[in-house]
């Protein structure tokens, strides 16, 4: 489902077919809040991915999965040749743990109150054994909070979270996921809640770390705009299904899907006049909770037809870097498997 | 400036934050005017004074928070010298508030139409009758369907609630419409249909709105008008699009190359170095000098007054007290360029 | 119109400020004392109502361990008449069997201080235990642990501690603190379970499991230490239980007569019609004794709450700067207006 493109690097972890229901409801009425429906990606080596969507999609769920923060109902998480869901059943081994590693969105949740920068960064580096005791790691976790911007290092080692700003504590953030040396980063809204004039400075540390140390990123988040700005491709989702993947230019320039469409057009614009904007639809939130089978696009879609009530579509290739799921391109050239129940 | 009378005119206003270990001053300066129908927008990082001042012209923030000087007139109102009993007629009837957190101030255990008709009857005379047509009639131009008047705000998504919150504020037909940050919480499908709304709302109306966001390019979109506050002090006044084209301040040219944009050419973005100051001990001379890259000699020592520039605009910025127009815009991509050529060498 | 905005924004970014700046430890009566006390102790010193607490329980706990020394010999011995009122030889008369009522005061806090720490102690220990694994494992672990607690929780106390003392006897200390414990620990436990449930769906503890932590040191290590205040709380909450239910059944009788403590000596007392006859000296004491230190346990609670809230924090030091800049709110509640207009 993701584009094919000889050209770039290895994959290095390939998500296929993730689903994932809540239980929801009393004990008389239980039903299935739906997150997740065949979700699947590729995440190459050195590359950044982009699951953008409105709170609903499925994006940080699908994020969370892949941490094995939350276990996937159904569906296969391949990783250095093996599907680690079947190999590594109750929790992440060591192993996969020092190899993925999360930023998440609140830099005033994620760091603990309680503790120091110093202690967070050497647990870290305790766990997985990457510093010895003493001077070693002292000067490893200096060298992790330069790395990260935050120099000199004696102003932030002995601080506590409380005592630094949002941007600093999420690069801390960043600092304590490298100091595993991970291959991959899930990183879930990382600048959201930041003020505007902290968040490029975030994106360039990514976009540095990227270079330096040929991470790849899996990079969540409701802004088209900075994904355009900081992924190479771009994956839209709706309801819990991916509906849409191009390169990120390319899907910001054409986008196919009618969703993708009404998304883009709800960006503000700063050099459009207002009052300007194209009328549409009102809007809803998607249906989650047992939801009608089809495309969960369809009661919102102005160009709906009966079959995407019926059926939602596999990815129609429009070209070698864009798909799209949605009957107006055709019914897509792979084929889904049901999602289990 | 324009001949038509200010619906709101801000002169000088400071407010402090009493604290144990000296007065924070968390607005200094502020000056402003809002004209019948114009859409002013106030930016800033966070911390900046910018909801402290919205909070201070409907008078509602309370003690640490003083008024310390200056005066704010609505119409030929002079706020500052208003009662208790006389605010609770100008807050509302004259000037109303929809803020971020409003979607979830709503009483949980009463239903929308109900919590909508007690605020109007709190400020006018109308038969329990009158009040529910009005409010059927409100929740119908927010965009809610009036038959939805006995429902209670966990059944409505947090857009509608939003909606909800609009029509009360809407209900006795201020004049003025104070938003801060009234869509932040909310997608951004919804936030642009609520925007729209609003939008279509003022041109039906014509209230006045002063909108506070750290959303820069819905703000650009939105406004007509817009000041840049930094520290506590307007830095930067100009109409939005100038704003947005041409800033003049550095620190306003900062703001506008902080966040990509999904339409037209992609362009090179530069964020803002280091953080905003702390108000207990803001630094000597300009504020912003030690963020800022083109900071010369009397930055650090004294500060800038607020300058008149052609084109309706002012910006606090010695680079712009000469005689010619002094090109930001070049001087910050020179700058940038050359940092990076240095880190590329390193 | 007060429906929709919040008078006093206090969290907003400037006063978060204004609270921090308070913490700084070398404003406060901190500084003299951080030379010789443990760090953890510093955030009682920035309380006067916390300090007020602290020296009260000092002097008791001295008074308790200098027992021996201010008061030799054996409290129970018959040294004088009975009912005698206070004098000088015998500074808080004497009880109805003769015995010294000073004595037996000081050597009473000995036993009733002990029983109250110990079942402190356990109590806390049980309810983090219990709480936290309820909190932190959820699902059937959680179903059933706050099954029990619930249980413990509806069965009214002192009747349930009657029928126990009763049954199980509390002549021994062990029991007696098994019987405390057993009817005290469930509400710490439901306390500490909610907190658990919500501290864990932080995402420090999501980047803790990220990282590669595992499960029981997340609790120990990154859990527990964000309820220290809550937990200290309890044991406070739990001591003062103590000290009360033990005094009460020592009072109806079920403790052990022959030991020596305030709740004995009120039993005694009674006993000894101290009451009826107007001998104040026999009960007064214990009495007091009981309320100070339940008082000194609730002021230095109050001093916690003080510390650990940063809005009362910051309300004090709010208030004297305002009143140092003559601001007058005069109970109005809109923003208050300085106006320092020099010609007009």
């Amino acid at each position: 489902m993701t584009v094919q493109d000889p050209q770039t690097g290895e994959v290095l972890l390939s998500v296929r077919n993730i689903t994932k229901y809540f239980p929801v409801g009393a004990m008389f009425d239980r039903m299935q809040l739906r997150a997740l429906s065949n979700v699947s990606f590729d995440l190459k080596r050195g590359r950044v991915l982009a699951l953008v969507g409105e709170s609903g999609s499925g994006k940080s769920t699908a994020a969370r999965c892949v941490a094995r923060l939350i276990e996937p109902s159904g569906g296969e998480i391949w990783y250095r040749g093996q599907n680690i869901l079947q190999t590594e059943k109750k929790s992440a081994s060591l192993a996969y743990r020092g190899d993925v590693q999360m930023i998440f969105q609140d830099p005033f949740g994620s760091l603990n109150p309680v503790k120091t920068i110093d202690h967070t960064l050497r647990r870290s580096l305790q766990i997985h054994k990457k510093a010895h005791r003493g001077k070693d790691a002292t000067a490893k976790v200096r060298s992790l909070l330069d790395s990260v911007g935050l120099a000199p290092a004696e102003q932030f080692i002995d601080k506590y979270p409380y005592e630094l700003s949002g941007g600093q504590r999420q690069r801390v953030s960043f600092a304590r996921a490298l100091a595993v040396e991970p291959e991959v980063i899930l990183a879930d809204e990382p600048v959201s809640m930041l003020d505007v004039s902290i968040r490029m400075g975030i994106l360039n540390l990514m976009e540095r770390l990227k270079e330096d140390r040929g991470l790849s990123y899996l990079y969540i988040t409701h802004d088209l705009a900075s994904a355009r700005y900081f992924a190479d491709e771009t994956t839209v989702m709706y309801g819990g299904q991916m509906v849409e993947g191009a390169e990120s230019e390319e899907l910001v320039g054409h986008p196919a899907h009618p969703y993708t469409q009404r998304l883009l057009d709800a960006v503000p614009d700063p050099l459009a006049e207002h009052g300007q904007r194209s009328e549409h639809q009102r809007w809803e939130p998607p249906v989650l909770v047992d939801p009608p089978p089809g495309c969960p696009f369809a009661p919102r879609c102005p160009y709906v037809m009966p079959v995407c009530r019926e059926v939602m579509p596999g990815p129609t290739h429009l070209n070698d870097h864009h798909w799209v799921r949605c009957h107006l391109h055709g019914p897509g050239d792979t084929v889904v498997p049901m999602a289990a129940d | 400036m324009s001949q038509v009378q200010p619906i709101l005119d801000v002169h000088d206003l400071r407010v402090e934050y009493m604290s144990p270990s000296g007065p924070v001053v968390a607005a200094d300066n502020v000056s402003f005017r809002i004209h019948p129908g114009e859409v002013y927008g106030l930016a800033g990082e966070s911390g900046c004074g910018k909801s402290t001042v919205a909070l201070a012209l409907l008078r509602v923030l309370g003690p640490p928070a003083v008024i310390t000087g200056g005066q704010v007139f609505f119409n030929d109102t002079d706020v500052l010298r208003l009662d208790d009993r006389e605010l609770e007629q100008y807050r509302w009837r004259d000037v109303a508030m929809v803020f971020q957190s409003a979607m979830n101030s709503l009483n949980p255990v009463m239903k929308i139409g109900d919590q909508i008709i007690d605020a109007l009857q709190a400020h006018e005379q109308v038969s329990a009758r009158g009040a529910r047509e009005r409010v059927r009639e409100l929740l119908q131009i927010v965009g809610i369907d009036p038959s939805r008047i006995d429902a209670y705000p966990h059944e409505l998504s947090g857009g509608m609630r939003q909606r909800a919150v609009i029509a009360m504020a809407l209900a006795l037909n201020p004049p003025l419409l104070i938003m801060d940050e009234p869509t932040t919480a909310l997608d951004v499908v919804v936030q642009q249909e609520i925007m729209q709304q609003l939008s279509d709302l003022k041109s039906q109306f014509g209230f006045s709105v002063l909108f506070i966001t750290h959303d820069l390019s819905l703000l650009v979109e939105f406004s007509d008008r817009i000041g840049i506050m930094y520290a506590g002090e307007i830095v930067e006044e100009a109409p939005a699009k100038e704003l947005f084209k041409d800033p003049k301040h550095p620190y306003t040219f900062g703001l506008m190359h902080s966040f990509p944009l999904v339409h037209g050419p992609r362009r090179a973005l530069t964020g803002i170095p280091g953080a905003p100051p702390n108000l207990l001990d803001p630094p000597a001379g300009c504020r912003f000098h030690d963020r800022c890259a083109l900071a010369f000699a009397p930055c650090p020592v004294q500060r800038p007054p607020l300058i008149q520039l052609p084109g309706d605009r002012q910006v606090a910025c010695f680079l712009h007290d000469g005689v010619h127009d002094f090109d930001t815009s070049a001087a910050m991509q020179a700058r940038i360029a050359e940092a990076e050529l240095v880190g590329a060498r390193r | 119109m007060s429906l929709q905005i919040p008078v006093l924004e206090l969290e907003s970014e400037e006063v978060r400020e204004i609270g921090q700046d308070l913490q700084g430890p070398e404003q406060s009566r901190w500084a003299g004392i951080r030379a010789w006390a443990p760090s953890w102790l510093a955030p009682l010193f920035h309380s006067k109502k916390a300090i007020v607490g602290m020296v009260i329980l000092l002097a008791y706990i001295a008074l308790a361990m200098l027992a021996p020394v201010i008061s030799p010999g054996d409290p129970k011995a018959f040294v004088a008449r009975p009912h005698q009122p206070p004098s000088s030889a015998h500074w808080l008369g004497t009880t109805g069997l003769g015995r010294d009522v000073w004595a037996q005061t000081i050597w009473g806090a000995r036993f009733t201080l002990e029983i109250g720490f110990l079942v402190g102690i356990a109590t806390t220990v049980v309810g983090c235990v219990v709480g936290m694994s309820a909190g932190y494992f959820r699902g059937r672990i959680d179903d059933v642990l706050s099954l029990f607690m619930n249980v413990f929780l509806i069965i009214p106390t002192i009747p349930l501690l009657v029928v126990l003392a009763a049954f199980v006897g509390s002549k021994d200390l062990f029991y007696f603190v098994a019987v405390l414990t057993l009817t005290g620990w469930a509400w710490p436990a439901r306390v500490i379970r909610s907190q658990t449930l919500s501290l864990r769906e932080k995402d420090f503890v999501a980047a803790s499991v990220v990282v590669g932590e595992k499960g029981w040191r997340i609790i120990f290590r990154e859990i527990l230490p964000n309820m220290l205040s809550i937990i200290v709380a309890s044991f406070i909450g739990s001591t003062i239980f103590a000290i009360g239910a033990q005094a009460a059944l020592e009072f109806l009788g079920l403790g052990n007569p022959g030991r020596v403590s305030w709740g004995t000596n009120l039993y005694w007392a009674q006993n000894d019609a101290g009451l009826l006859t107007g001998a104040w000296w026999t009960f007064v004491p214990a009495g007091v004794c009981i309320a100070l230190v339940a008082f000194a346990f609730a002021m230095i609670n109050y001093g916690i709450d003080e510390i650990t809230n940063p809005r009362l924090r910051a309300r004090s030091g709010i208030d004297k700067a305002l009143k140092e800049r003559k601001v007058k709110t005069g109970g109005t509640r809109a923003t208050p207006v300085l106006q320092q207009r020099s010609a007009s």
